[in-house]
């Protein structure tokens, strides 16, 4: 039921994007824009009294999935022309979510129109864009969730061994989440088998490699010869089964999906040829003999940890 | 390789040094580097693990003569899939807090390259009981790495160890950040290296 609603909230802000003004029938309040960290501006069709917009009960704001838990508002501020109106929040906001705004009692020119509410969400597409640079950079599964390691510093001593990895996993990743996410809204959750969701996840995991490898000997072998080597080593990636994991615990659907699946296996393209390129010039360093091999790509690694911290906090849109 | 000759106890000790997970045969990195922020976690985990690679290790080595050799792979994985689930569920419903702490990382453990690796080496061919404290070798080693390194973050970064305040400030506040966690794992690679390169050169020394 609530997966149905998601879809269907999705399906609508899709659908108001691409109509852009053409919303169901004359509406007072034209429209609720996020603006800032923590404030709304609502914009009305006409001059509303300035009375009326100076008492803040007029107004409450909530998270959309939640309607009971009102935000606490800070203050009302009427412009003099009398069609916006910023409502600014105690609170930073949790602009991810849609918020919806409940505008009580609107007095305009002394006549009163009502009550109606309003949802202020970002677009639709910079929202799935969000789920995919965050993935891919600033919350990149290698530098900053720690994940994959193992066949990251097994696969970056050469850059044509990293693209190769890096191209396989990708097309692996994308391909295994779709299937459990698929898997995961259309047979787990209706079931109640969510307890299950470790191992069929990864069982699917094993079986898209091995589908894959099979695939590919008979339909290209020279591709097959080019990346068959890396096929089995995704199995040993933990990136590959924390993707459904979390998917599955943040509900997502399709499209969020996909955008994250392919974030993080592009990021780990990234990471891993970013790596590769330091370690062939390590090569004619001269490391300390103790430092030579792993540790000293520990070390480079933590740097590049460091350097990506630096992404920590960014948000677009 | 066949059927092993070690005692009970010398498997153990080959787990802990000799074949360390972590700083010797670099497996498992990603909760070496990414959790081990606390000794609390690094212990917690540390038992899971030890919970997951024994009981995997014994029911592996009491099938080994009905598994056919090229299902091995998966069925390894999901004997391996079944024992996290139950530890990911008993973890979840009675250490909730430590749990949260812990994040994706407890399910996790299924892909962790060690468990599957000691399954391919070791439980495949020996007795139950020789898995059994392979797979206690394995575990404690496992979570002495990872103790070890929560123990340098927390005192350093935070001061503390599990919790108790030790000196009264935060010493080096650099350590608590995840990606000290890539110094640190490779410092002490570098540290392992050098022992063993000072014990060889005194053995010959010796011969």
């Amino acid at each position: 039921m609530r997966r149905k609603g998601m879809a269907l909230t999705a399906a609508l802000l899709l659908a108001a994007l691409v109509l852009g003004g053409c919303e169901r029938g004359p509406r007072f309040v034209k429209r609720a824009d996020f603006e800032e960290a923590n404030r709304i501006v609502l914009t009305f069709a006409g001059p509303v009294d300035a009375s009326w917009a100076a008492d803040k009960a007029h107004f409450t704001v909530n998270e959309k999935p939640d309607p009971d838990i009102l935000l606490d508002i800070e203050s009302v501020r009427l412009e003099a022309d009398g069609t916006r109106l910023t409502i600014t929040m105690a609170d930073p906001l949790n602009q991810e979510q849609p918020h919806q705004v409940v505008v009580k009692d609107i007095v305009a020119n002394g006549k009163p129109l009502g009550s109606t509410a309003v949802i202020a969400a970002r677009s639709y597409f910079g929202h799935l864009f969000a789920i995919f640079l965050g993935a891919l950079i600033i919350q990149n599964f290698v530098f900053s969730k720690y994940l994959g390691l193992c066949v990251f510093f097994g696969t970056s001593q050469k850059k044509s061994t990293a693209v190769g990895m890096g191209i396989t996993f990708t097309f692996v990743i994308v391909f295994a989440s779709l299937m459990s996410w698929f898997l995961y809204q259309f047979v787990l959750k209706p079931y109640r088998l969510d307890y299950l969701q470790i191992i069929v996840f990864i069982g699917l995991v094993s079986l898209t490699v091995q589908a894959v490898d099979t695939i590919l000997r008979k339909i290209n072998p020279a591709l097959f010869k080019a990346f068959g080597v890396y096929l089995v080593l995704v199995i040993a990636n933990c990136i590959v089964i924390a993707v459904p994991l979390i998917l599955a615990d943040n509900e997502y659907n399709m499209f969020e999906s996909l955008m994250l699946a392919l974030g993080a296996g592009l990021g780990f393209l990234l990471a891993l040829f970013l790596m590769s390129s330091v370690r062939e010039r390590l090569e004619f360093a001269n490391v300390p003999v103790s430092y030579r091999g792993l540790p000293i790509a520990f070390i480079v690694a933590g740097l590049f940890a460091l350097s990506f911290m630096g992404f920590s906090g960014m948000s677009i849109f | 390789m066949p059927a092993t000759t070690k005692t009970n106890f010398q498997l153990v000790v080959n787990g802990l040094l000799n074949e360390n997970p972590i700083f010797r045969l670099a497996l498992s990195m990603c909760p070496a580097v990414g959790i081990s922020t606390t000794v609390a976690n690094g212990l917690l985990l540390g038992v899971a693990v030890l919970f997951v690679q024994v009981f995997s290790s014994c029911t592996i080595s009491l099938i080994k003569d009905h598994i056919h050799p090229r299902i091995r792979i998966p069925t390894y994985t999901l004997t391996i899939a079944t024992w996290v689930t139950v530890i990911d569920l008993v973890l979840a419903a009675y250490l909730p807090v430590a749990y949260k702490a812990m994040g994706i990382f407890v399910r996790l453990i299924v892909a962790f390259a060690i468990i599957t690796m000691r399954l391919e080496v070791f439980a495949c061919r020996n007795t139950v009981t020789a898995s059994f404290w392979d797979g206690v070798g394995m575990g404690f080693g496992f979570m002495f790495g990872m103790v070890t390194l929560g123990a340098v973050r927390e005192v350093l970064g935070m001061g503390t160890f599990l919790g108790y305040d030790l000196m009264g400030f935060r010493p080096l506040l650099f350590f608590v950040l995840p990606a000290a966690g890539f110094f640190l794992v490779g410092f002490m690679m570098a540290v392992f290296n050098y022992v063993e390169t000072v014990y060889r050169r005194r053995a010959k020394r010796g011969a």
